[in-house]
């Protein structure tokens, strides 16, 4: 592939001094790529994701992201922060802001962007996940689908080349969880690069160029949708698929 | 892609990233501001500890000699002054002789409070275990019975003094203080007015001011002739003090206890007294012990202020045992170090007793 | 019919029988006390009123910020106690404040001897009674200032001595705006304005206590901020700055607040231990005036109303700003 804009390289790393969450981790995201991470909890897939934004720190090999090296320098980690957009499985939206304001803090305080600026391209991204009648009111008088609508239009006003979502409907009643699939996938047939960790496995079939499942830290397969549902090759990820299709 | 799938087994994590020095680069040089501190700090303490070494330890007077204390003065700490007056400070102006006596008072006082404190001990033979202890306890220091000489009050003093008023204004105040939370969540605007104004008027006055009023008003509101014992006086000052403190302490644990609890008893029959008898109060008490004990640990500290009505506590004996001796009057802040040390050694001890009891309630709640 | 009859065992009636018996009591109690005081100051020749308010004090007070003679009536030196009690009480409140806050911060810091040192500090001081470290203080202060003739001078324009910290203050004059540079004069300290030993060692102490107790609050105001909003923060690119001024300090704050007051108040009523330092607070005041003329139920009364209504305005503000703050939920 041409430069891949994720590169991980040998990745090691460890909580304390005996969980080996990631071991010799190798992954190259193309631009504009598409992935689902799944697999077990405590395989280490949230890990790997809150790496690429430096939210969690490798002690071992090499993670390049839009051709930055993440290592201690925190100038270079902010750059980073600013090409990488995150949404959070508990949402985590200020509440002692509104959800305008939500959205223009950071095009504010990071990228310089004049207020009315600001506001423009944030009336722009509420309107994309189709919220943008609730730009007044405060999080908290949202429902959860709602909520976590306006962190992905949070996510997406510093204009990120990548997306990276940690299981975004996990924390949702069921209700809810097709309407911030629906944003996601709108989202993903415009070109972003997009890392989702998730178990909505229907999601997966209709979004994702590759999938990869993981456990104990490593990757066990990847593969296009179709070839991974259907074939799968491991004994490990025929076991995982069974459990999580299978009711 | 595709592979055959290897496992990896765990490894253990590289040397340099955990252990010691990996700690010390997190934790004192992670970046330039943390170094600085570190260095600075460090220099500080080198500059600083062989001045206090040599005037606390090396220089120090230990036995208890008031010669040389004033031959050493200005160079080293005359900790003779506590070997020579350590009795009278801790037990005031008891009778010399008889200083076993307040001695076994408190040991017994001290233990059952501890007792008080542990889960293991929550059994129905506690409440007996209060009712053999407290009479023992003024038995041993007020005499006149089984042939221990009779002591009056204004000659108890000291740390059972502390610990005494410190005991019984909180376990007097429990029991008032639930009545006045809950009349302070009550429907009726009656009792909610008068358990507000009560709380309200006590919490907003120093306590000085109340054993103020114990020491000059109290006397006047009894009948013509009678003046009861200024200890009995302060104690009633200091329980009703506790008890609006502690009251506002119980009726946070009452609102911690969701309404859906008194909707389910009221719905199986139980009367507003039986559901907050037996649902609501067991379950609010168990989340208000932690702060219980910050109310004991605040009593004790203020037990200090008795000394301002003229009740010889640590402080005040204290003062009674050097400004009469001019050979000791100088070593004061010794005698000063002392009791801060002692009030340390109870406040820090209790203060981690109620973070571990705090721990472990929550501990019960998480799911 | 049975309706009828039963009545008195209602809801209602029960509540309000309940009611009036427990206002009947309280009524009671407060005659039966008020009988006794009357009787017993009767009994002992004391009068009763306030009138004693217009009369001459007959004492001096050591420290006053208005001009205060022996000969002024009792309600000035009262007057003269209220302002001693709110100069401490809020010079208290700002250095505790700055102080706590920056040490509950410094709990959180990367460096873990900051971190080590600010624990101990908090321990230190919340676990030793006031009075005890008020005490200290004086007695620090008493043994090892210099006397004034041989006063530390740091560049000629402040002075610490046995009469306190002196420094200058800008004066209005005749020749319009000039300093006033305190300088030693045999035995006086002429000039400037001198803080007291007495003030010095209330403020040192009620600041170093009441700072730890502030630390504590503002520890548990940051920590009450979950992670997750840190790692939003910190996902958008904010810098370490950014998001404690926007995302962190905001929600922390409403945390912190109310515990906060608390503390100020608690700062304002534990000056009145300057009592036992002599330094002459409103409290001091009372006790003088009470010994003199024995109206212990008036002077105590005083005392009880001044720091009433400094509690409940406060406790009134807070509950404004609480009420404006909160974060607005459905």
């Amino acid at each position: 592939m041409t430069q891949p804009i994720i590169t991980f390289d040998k990745v090691n790393k460890w909580y304390g001094d005996d969980f080996h969450v990631l071991r010799d981790l190798d992954l190259q995201v193309a631009a504009g790529e598409r992935i689902v991470i799944c697999g077990p909890s405590g395989s280490g897939k949230s890990t790997l994701i809150r790496c690429i934004n430096r939210l969690e720190e490798h002690q071992q090999g090499r993670i390049v992201v839009d051709g930055i090296e993440l290592a201690d320098d925190v100038k270079a980690i902010e750059r980073v922060r600013r090409q990488v957009g995150m949404v959070f499985q508990q949402f985590n939206l200020f509440p002692h802001l509104t959800v305008l304001e939500n959205l223009t803090l950071a095009p504010m305080y990071v990228g310089k962007v004049p207020p009315k600026e600001a506001e423009e391209r944030a009336m722009e991204q509420l309107a994309r996940v189709r919220i943008a009648e609730q730009a007044a009111k405060y999080p908290l008088q949202l429902s959860g689908g709602q909520q976590q609508r306006v962190a992905i239009a949070r996510a997406l006003c510093l204009k990120p080349r990548i997306m990276l979502f940690d299981e975004p409907t996990s924390a949702l009643d069921p209700e809810m969880i097709k309407e911030v699939l629906d944003v996601i996938v709108e989202l993903a047939g415009q070109g972003i690069t997009m890392l989702c960790v998730t178990h909505e496995m229907g999601f997966a079939k209709a979004v994702a160029d590759r999938v990869i499942f993981m456990d104990q830290g490593q990757i066990v397969e990847e593969n296009n949708p179709h070839d991974f549902f259907d074939h799968p090759k491991s004994e490990r990820t025929r076991d995982f698929l069974s459990k999580i299709l299978g009711h | 892609m595709a592979a055959v799938f290897t496992p990896i087994a765990p490894r253990r994590a590289p040397a340099g990233t955990t252990g010691p020095l990996a700690w010390a680069r997190a934790n004192l040089f992670a970046n330039p501001g943390s170094t600085l501190a570190t260095a600075v700090i460090a220099l500080v303490a080198v500059l600083a500890f062989p001045t206090v070494f040599r005037w606390a330890v090396s220089e120090a007077v230990f036995a208890p000699d008031a010669n040389a204390c004033q031959a050493a003065r200005g160079v080293g700490a005359c900790w003779g002054v506590i070997a020579e007056k350590w009795r009278l400070i801790v037990f005031g102006r008891y009778p010399f002789e008889a200083h076993w006596r307040p001695e076994l008072a408190t040991i017994l006082l001290l233990g059952l409070v501890a007792a008080s404190g542990l889960r293991a001990f929550w059994k129905p033979w506690l409440a007996i275990l209060w009712l053999l202890v407290v009479p023992a306890f003024f038995v041993l220091m007020a005499g006149g019975w089984l042939g221990l000489a009779p002591v009056p009050t204004d000659q108890w003093g000291g740390l059972p003094l502390t610990v005494m008023i410190a005991t019984f204004s909180i376990a007097f105040a429990f029991p008032l203080s639930i009545a006045v939370a809950l009349g302070r969540r009550s429907r009726m605007p009656a009792i909610r007015t008068l358990c507000v104004l009560y709380v309200e008027l006590i919490r907003g006055v120093p306590l000085v001011s109340l054993l103020f009023m114990a020491s000059f008003l109290f006397p006047l509101f009894m009948p013509v002739g009678k003046s009861p014992d200024v200890l009995l006086r302060v104690m009633v000052a200091m329980t009703l003090f506790a008890a609006a403190y502690l009251a506002e302490t119980v009726r946070g644990g009452l609102q911690a206890i969701p309404a859906g609890q008194v909707e389910a008893a009221r719905s199986l029959g139980l009367t507003w007294w039986q559901a907050q008898r037996k649902i609501v109060l067991p379950q609010a008490l168990a989340l208000v012990v932690p702060g219980i004990v910050n109310s004991f640990i605040a009593m004790f500290k203020d037990t200090s202020l008795v000394t301002i009505v003229s009740l010889y506590e640590l402080t005040g004996a204290l003062n009674i045992a050097l400004n009469s001796d001019a050979n000791w009057r100088p070593f004061k802040i010794e005698g000063y170090i002392f009791i801060a040390l002692v009030y340390f050694a109870f406040c820090f001890a209790m203060s981690r007793y109620s973070l571990w009891i705090e721990k472990r309630v929550s501990a019960g709640k998480a799911r | 019919m049975s309706k009828a009859k039963s009545w008195w065992r209602s809801q209602a009636f029960r509540g309000l029988a309940f009611q009036l018996l427990a206002v009947a009591l309280a009524a009671f109690a407060i005659w039966y006390l008020a009988h006794n005081t009357l009787a017993n100051m009767q009994a002992r020749g004391i009068q009763s009123g306030f009138d004693f308010l217009s009369q001459p004090a007959g004492f001096d007070i050591g420290e006053s910020l208005i001009a205060y003679e022996p000969l002024n009536a009792y309600w000035k030196a009262f007057l003269v106690g209220v302002l001693n009690t709110l100069r401490v009480a809020i010079l208290g409140i700002v250095f505790a404040t700055v102080l706590g806050t920056l040490i509950g911060i410094g709990r959180f810091s990367r460096n873990a001897i900051v971190r080590g040192i600010c624990y101990a500090y908090v321990e230190w001081f919340r676990n030793i009674p006031v009075l005890l470290q008020l005490l200290m203080w004086y007695l620090l202060f008493a043994e090892y200032l210099p006397p004034l003739a041989d006063a530390i001078s740091f560049g000629d324009v402040v002075f610490l001595s046995k009469a306190g910290l002196s420094f200058p203050i800008p004066t209005w004059g005749a020749a319009g705006f000039a300093w006033s540079i305190p300088h030693p004069e045999g035995f006086v300290m002429e000039g400037g304005v001198s803080a007291s030993p007495e003030f010095l060692a209330v403020l040192l102490g009620l600041v170093l206590y009441t700072s730890g107790f502030i630390a504590e609050v503002v520890r548990a105001g940051l920590a009450s901020v979950s992670r997750g909003q840190v790692e939003a923060a910190a996902s958008l690119s904010l810098t370490r700055t950014q998001a404690i001024r926007l995302v962190i300090m905001p929600q922390a704050l409403r945390v912190i607040i109310p515990p906060l007051t608390s503390q100020y108040l608690n700062l304002t009523k534990n000056s009145s231990l300057a009592v036992a330092i002599g330094y002459p607070d409103v409290v001091s005041v009372a006790t003088t005036a009470l010994n003199n003329t024995g109206r212990a139920v008036e002077c105590i009364a005083i005392v009880m109303a001044v720091f009433l209504t400094t509690s409940l305005s406060t406790s009134a503000l807070m509950n404004w700003y609480n009420r404006r703050a909160a974060i607005r939920e459905r």
